[in-house]
């Protein structure tokens, strides 16, 4: 009977308690956490509605194109191309003695391979052997005995290499010939020359070149009896500069 | 406790504001030339590698090589060969054929003008050096001339002329008329004044150096070599105005190169 009675207990507040579970929103708490679960799930839908209506919008620009084409100004590239030099040496004036001779240069060079000369020099000539040989008779006077020469030549660079010195410097250096025309005062006149040479030209660096130059200047004069061509070697050593 | 030094000479005051003073044109000036070295023309090698030679020249050997890709500064040239500094500073010389073919920092190519066919038919000046022959003197001498139009050209000769009999100087001006232009061998015409200064050559008595003003026409022909080069000759008859009863006639021909710019 004990047994019987504590079934039905039992079992009537099961029921009751179930249903206790089941009408829950009548009880005064809990209900702040539902609406707070409510105003989150609303929250959620809100955010996805806005999203959806961002995705439908026009896209929005990532990466402004900034790009600004970079203008070259190009530079003017300086061109080394004239060289300007002085010289001394010696000529050997025909039927003359040999004399020291200094000159100067200013070549312009139009390519690898070939360049413009412009030269002029002078030189005080010695004695004839007449003279020498005749005690006090003197052909010429001092101003007369000025041998000055000036022309214009075109020269051809060719074997172009390098000379070394020692174990750590190399220069660059190269052969030329040149021939040209110009005049030749001399004797008291001026005469037509041609001549023709060639030398060989090392760089220490860009801006400097030393030569050794060997040179013929040749005149037509009659000044010593018959009318003949007249050879003048000259054999100098210069430095240029280019600019 | 810091003593000032015994052994070192001290500078008068007026030194030191002069050192003061070049210390700051020193401090002034060098961002102006860290500016002129930003100056320098940066070429971008597109080839497979762009050789550098140890001189100015094809016949020196090459002794670096700069990768595609890699830039070079132009710092000068030698005729047609550029001295350039690779990356690493190492410096060489670059052909101009192979300059060309590199880029400039925003992707145009590099180009030189090298003087071609266009420029032989319309520049503004021309200049030469010619030989010849002056009334049986030789003669040698410088021109240039100014470019009016394509056909039409001022110029100015000035020449030596030493003969047997006797030596002198001549300037002439005048105009130059190029038929075509645009041939690579073109006739023209010319006429013009000018002065003329004979110096008698004779041993026996004082010369007596005269001028005389004259007057020439002639013709000629223009031949196009290369680049901004050509071949010039001409003939030009001279009117010698004297002060004899009769004028005198000398002709003269010549041959030479000029270039034009």
């Amino acid at each position: 009977m004990e047994n019987r009675l504590r079934i039905l207990l039992l079992a009537s507040l099961l029921t009751t308690t179930s249903g206790c579970a089941t009408m829950h929103k009548l009880w005064p708490w809990g209900h702040r956490e539902v609406d707070a679960q409510v105003a989150a799930q609303k929250a959620d839908a809100d955010a996805d509605a806005a999203a959806a209506a961002a995705d439908t919008a026009a896209p929005p620009t990532v990466i402004e194109p900034q790009v600004v084409r970079r203008k070259i100004k190009v530079p003017k590239i300086k061109a080394k191309n004239i060289e300007l030099g002085v010289n001394y040496g010696e000529i050997s004036i025909e039927s003359y003695t040999a004399a020291p001779v200094w000159g100067v240069t200013a070549d312009y060079h139009i390519t690898e391979d070939f360049f413009f000369e412009a030269a002029g020099g002078q030189a005080q000539a010695g004695e004839t052997s007449f003279e020498t040989l005749s005690g006090d008779i003197q052909l010429l006077t001092p101003a007369e005995r000025q041998f000055t020469y000036y022309n214009l030549s075109v020269g051809y660079n060719f074997l172009p290499g390098e000379v070394f010195l020692g174990r750590n410097h190399a220069m660059t250096s190269g052969f030329y010939i040149l021939g040209g025309m110009g005049g030749v005062k001399f004797e008291g006149n001026s005469t037509f020359s041609a001549n023709f040479g060639a030398g060989f030209r090392v760089l220490p660096n860009d801006w400097l070149s030393v030569r050794i130059e060997a040179q013929d200047i040749v005149f037509k004069s009659d000044f010593l009896g018959t009318n003949r061509l007249r050879n003048n070697i000259k054999a100098y050593i210069g430095a240029s500069v280019y600019f | 406790m810091l003593a000032p030094s015994t052994t070192t000479t001290r500078l008068p005051r007026r030194s030191i504001n002069w050192l003061r003073a070049i210390a700051l044109l020193l401090v002034t000036l060098a961002p102006v030339c860290q500016a002129a070295d930003r100056d320098l023309l940066q070429l971008f090698v597109t080839d497979p590698y762009l050789e550098l030679h140890t001189g100015p020249g094809r016949g020196y050997p090459v002794s670096q090589v700069v990768a595609r890709g890699d830039s070079v500064d132009v710092l000068y040239r030698k005729t047609e060969w550029y001295k350039v500094r690779t990356e690493r500073g190492v410096e060489g010389w670059a052909s101009e054929a192979s300059l060309m073919r590199t880029i400039l920092a925003d992707g145009s190519a590099f180009k030189v003008d090298r003087g071609n066919r266009d420029g032989y038919r319309t520049h503004n000046w021309e200049f030469g050096i010619l030989v010849g022959d002056y009334a049986g003197a030789s003669e040698f001498g410088g021109l240039a001339a100014y470019s009016l139009t394509d056909h039409l050209k001022a110029e100015l000769y000035g020449a030596q002329f030493l003969g047997n009999i006797y030596n002198g100087y001549i300037v002439d001006v005048g105009l130059n008329h190029v038929f075509m232009p645009e041939w690579r061998f073109s006739p023209f015409v010319t006429l013009g004044t000018g002065v003329e200064r004979v110096e008698p050559r004779t041993t026996l008595v004082k010369p007596v150096n005269q001028n005389y003003q004259t007057a020439y026409v002639g013709f000629g022909a223009r031949y196009y070599l290369a680049r901004r080069f050509f071949v010039r000759a001409e003939y030009r008859s001279h009117t010698v105005f004297t002060n004899t009863d009769s004028n005198e006639v000398k002709t003269e021909w010549k041959i030479g190169f000029a270039f034009f710019y």
